[in-house]
């Protein structure tokens, strides 16, 4: 065989080798998590989302040409008060029968800086809550953990991928109590965002 | 009845008052779960799964207080227990 016929396989495996890996982010240990918080007379509403789904297409090699989209399934968000859950969920706030969903969805990465495993970046994406979506840009970090998934999940083997995001929102915007409620409910909401993804070879 | 209801009304604030105290004397709203705080150390990640954890608030605490007054405003209806007195 000669030499030039080997170039087209060397070309496949290197690409192959290069290929962003997709990472899914439905975490079987269910430990990821969305945290939100938001001023309110008498103290402070904490609360969580547990019910996260989605990939995201990471490249080691190329950590800015990474895309995806994550899910927030509305129903998973609790707050440890049961009546301020309950109307959380209700139609007059989220309404988690009517909108389901809350998405982001990765368009584009600036300001990339990689330090051995770690990449921070603004993210720039789409933000879908209460059926309203709107473009935002915000402050990620992505953590690579190379053949790290046997550590968490034992039988598989494969890579990590942790995303941090930290930024807040106005609920007005997302037309929840629009203009309503504001000397009870602070129209300012910070976001949390921890979670793994796993991609298995 | 009246001594009986009464009764009912301070043990209900005791209680109230104790519970409160007991789970930490919460100024907040009452707490029904807290987040489970535990770190998966592969990850660095914080579990905030909720798990079952009871912490009495200031809305507990005036429920308490709204109960204990209805027994106590119940206990008005009723009339003290005659005592029988004899003459001599």
């Amino acid at each position: 065989m000669k030499l030039i016929h080997l170039i087209p396989l060397i070309s496949l495996a290197a690409a192959a080798y290069a290929a962003p890996e997709t990472f899914d982010f439905k975490d079987p240990k269910g430990v990821n998590n969305a945290v939100f918080k938001l001023d309110a007379p008498l103290e402070s509403i904490n609360g969580s989302a547990s019910g996260i789904s989605g990939t995201v297409s990471f490249d080691p090699e190329n950590p800015a040409a990474t895309t995806g989209k994550i899910i927030v399934a509305t129903e998973s968000l609790t707050v440890p008060n049961p009546l301020q859950k309950e109307h959380m969920h209700s139609a007059n706030w989220l309404d988690a029968a009517k909108y389901p969903e809350i998405t982001f969805e990765a368009k584009s990465f600036a300001n990339v800086t990689t330090a051995t495993n770690v990449t921070t970046a603004d993210v720039t994406g789409t933000f879908t809550l209460h059926g309203v979506s709107k473009g935002m840009t915000a402050p990620v970090s992505l953590t690579y953990l190379k053949d790290k998934l046997g550590d968490r999940l034992p039988n598989l083997k494969g890579d990590l991928l942790v995303i941090r995001a930290h930024f807040s929102i106005n609920r007005e915007d997302f037309n929840i109590q629009k203009g309503q409620n504001l000397d009870k409910v602070s129209t300012n909401i910070d976001l949390t965002l921890n979670i793994a993804g796993a991609c298995a070879r | 009845m009246k001594k009986i209801l009464q009764l009912l009304a301070v043990l209900v604030l005791v209680a109230a008052g104790a519970t409160w105290l007991a789970t930490g004397a919460h100024v907040g709203w009452t707490k029904i779960s807290r987040p489970n705080g535990t770190l998966d150390e592969v990850t660095g990640i914080v579990d905030q799964t909720p798990v079952p954890c009871f912490v009495a608030g200031v809305d507990f605490l005036g429920a308490s207080a709204m109960v204990a007054g209805l027994l106590a405003g119940a206990s008005l209806f009723f009339r003290n227990k005659k005592t029988n007195t004899t003459k001599n």
